[in-house]
């Protein structure tokens, strides 16, 4: 990826958030460029909120630098929060107001004008889909309804940056399409954005690089495929479904193949370095077995996730095996 | 180090969103009408009282503030006790309650300072106890027109003006300590029950508790006992102490202000009173004199409280 210094938006140097004794986040160094979209990933308390907040100045920085669109936003918080857009953790709205009215409130602590404001509101309420439920109050809206709302106010604010703290979380399958939906229309339109979460398989869907926090570190940083090529040491899934005598050694002796795993009788998992599915076919057709399917999958952000920790508490503890 | 941008920037908003808040909540209507029926109560036995000695009484719309008639006590001692309760049920959840609601670092992440948060409910809070005491004032004075039928003077109108000035800042020195507990407890319940008890420890049990303690400081010399006075040292400290609670600084200003005749709030000498004429009223410049240490209190007492809430708050994590 090429980089010059004016598309970096967000840097991070060394930076380090303690506790007293505990490092929370621990010399963390990365750079998001613009109109890049990036995902933190970890478990819950890996430090990708405390990062977050350090990037808005809502949290003291106990070492290193970040500078947010070339401001720090220790020393010049308003000037970051004006270009920055938060939605946070299970985001909460004044319940007894409205949808707009809500808008309002925060759209005037952004200071803008009256008649700025209406317009700006009307026009994200109808992009995130809730034009009508507009003038009901929030407490009647469900999980995924209050996630878009709180989206819109990234919309108002116009924000360069948009930061999205687990917005995916505690949401069901049809509105984190929507919401996933949602974060490509801002991603399309030239905003960075900055997607923390646990949910693997959706951050693989709309990020181009991802950093992977452990314990207040990033262990690992980049794009999914440099990923898996890292971890995994291969770049392909390949899966099979057919039915032959022997199939899995035979498939094991394509090369280039670096692993096969029976998940069926019939349906084997092959990892290899390339596309090696016109071999699986010819592969079956000599086994006079019957394919059925073939399929490629780009290497998952859950199987990298998975082996690496396998991996790690393998080298550190030996004998505890995570299953 | 220093802070880029003014800490001002959104104070109106949030101030003028808290105020509306305040004054269609359920939680205000219910305070209101407490203290008005109660107010009402005592002014109607006030009246009643009153109606009969009109002709003798220069500053009769004053009476009208402090006359008490048993069972119930004087309007101004009902204020001295419920303002405090007003105060609480308006600050205890300012800050807690917007963690708890998840709303602080949205609103947080909006270009202001954390100051523009705290100063605009301060501000909203005040703004509002100061129209209910307001419209309570303007209460009595109609009331005092309809029943009494004698217009009130000039300096009456100054009297209770002062008096509405002062019982805002009490009610200050209660929302800043309400406030302050929102930012300290995590659960707005917590804080609403540690803020109930002060009140009800410094209102009930600390004019009991304060001669106590005096006479433990400075136990009473039986020779003053035998003439049937109080020791002058034990009295002092008395004083001292029972200012400790802003329901006795106020309610030694209300004296004050409110009873024209009052020459001092604390035990004076005989040769000190040599030459005054007992009985006589006190220009009004003189009785704000006698009662501004007690306003300086409370308004120190507000502004304490309150830099201590900010301080506490400025350190505070924003994450639920």
């Amino acid at each position: 990826m090429t980089e010059t210094e004016n598309d970096i938006v967000i840097a991070a140097r060394d930076l380090t958030r303690r506790y007293g004794e505990v490092s929370v986040v621990d010399c963390v160094t990365f750079d998001i460029a613009k109109g890049e979209t990036f995902g933190l990933l970890g478990p819950n308390g890996a430090g990708k909120t405390t990062t977050i907040l350090m990037m808005l100045g809502l949290t003291e920085i106990s070492g290193g630098t970040i500078r947010v669109l070339g401001s720090d936003p220790a020393r010049a918080p308003l000037r970051v929060k004006r270009r920055v857009g938060y939605l946070p953790d299970s985001v909460g709205f004044y319940d007894h107001l409205t949808a707009v009215e809500n808008l309002a409130y925060t759209s005037k602590l952004m200071g803008l004008r009256p008649a700025e404001r209406a317009r700006r509101i009307t026009a994200a309420l109808a992009r995130v889909r809730l034009s009508d439920v507009a003038d009901k109050r929030v407490a009647t809206f469900s999980r995924g309804m209050r996630q878009r709302l709180g989206l819109a106010e990234i919309i108002v604010k116009q924000a360069e940056i948009a930061i999205l703290d687990e917005p995916t979380s505690g949401l069901d399958p049809q509105s984190t399409i929507e919401f996933l939906g949602l974060i490509g229309e801002l991603k399309a339109e030239g905003v960075t954005v900055l997607l923390s979460s646990h949910m693997l398989d959706q951050v693989q869907r709309v990020c181009n690089r991802v950093a992977l926090f452990q314990s207040g570190r990033i262990v690992l940083m980049g794009a999914v495929a440099d990923l898996a090529r890292q971890v995994l040491g291969a770049g392909f899934v390949v899966e099979v479904e057919a039915d032959g005598n022997g199939l899995d050694r035979r498939l094991a002796a394509i090369p280039g193949v670096t692993g096969v795993e029976t998940l069926a009788a019939d349906r084997f998992r092959m990892t290899a370095d390339r596309d090696v599915r016109p071999d699986a076919a010819r592969a079956v057709v000599a086994a006079n077995g019957s394919l059925r399917r073939l399929s490629v999958d780009e290497p998952s952000l859950e199987a990298i996730y998975a082996r690496y920790f396998q991996s790690r508490s393998g080298e550190t503890q030996g004998a505890r095996h995570a299953a | 180090m220093r802070r880029e941008g003014s800490p001002f920037q959104g104070v109106g908003a949030v101030a003028v969103k808290e105020l509306t808040d305040n004054l269609s909540s359920a939680r205000m209507f219910v305070l209101e009408w407490l203290i008005v029926l109660t107010a009402l109560a005592a002014l109607y036995s006030a009246i009643d009282s009153l109606r009969r000695t009109t002709a003798q009484d220069p500053f009769l719309l004053l009476r009208l503030f402090t006359v008490n008639h048993a069972p119930l006590p004087s309007f101004v001692a009902i204020l001295g006790f419920l303002i405090p309760l007003m105060a609480i049920g308006l600050g205890f959840d300012a800050i807690n309650g917007e963690h708890n609601r998840r709303t602080l670092s949205r609103i947080l992440a909006q270009p202001i300072y954390r100051d523009a948060l705290l100063i605009g409910k301060f501000l909203a809070g005040l703004v509002t106890l100061a129209m209910s005491l307001a419209a309570l004032w303007l209460m009595v004075v109609g009331l005092g027109l309809i029943f009494l039928g004698v217009p009130p003077g000039g300096e009456e109108i100054a009297r209770s003006l002062a008096f509405l000035v002062i019982a805002v800042f009490y009610a200050g020195v209660w929302l800043a300590l309400a406030m302050l507990l929102s930012i300290v407890f995590r659960s707005s319940a917590t804080a609403a029950l540690v803020a109930l008890g002060i009140w009800l420890f410094l209102t009930i049990l600390w004019p009991m508790l304060a001669p106590a303690i005096a006479q433990m400081i400075a136990p009473p010399d039986p020779r003053y006992a035998l003439l049937g006075l109080e020791t002058p040292d034990t009295a002092m400290w008395a004083q001292m102490l029972s200012r400790i609670s802003p329901n006795h600084l106020f309610s030694e200003a209300m004296v004050g202000v409110l009873s024209p005749t009052t020459r001092t709030l604390g035990p004076v000498f005989l040769e000190q009173l040599r030459g005054a004429v007992m009985g006589a009223p006190l220009p009004l410049g003189q009785s704000l004199i006698i009662v501004w240490p007690q306003t300086v209190g409370l308004i120190a007492g507000t502004i304490v409280l309150f830099v201590i809430g900010y301080v506490a708050f400025q350190r505070q994590e924003v994450r639920a």
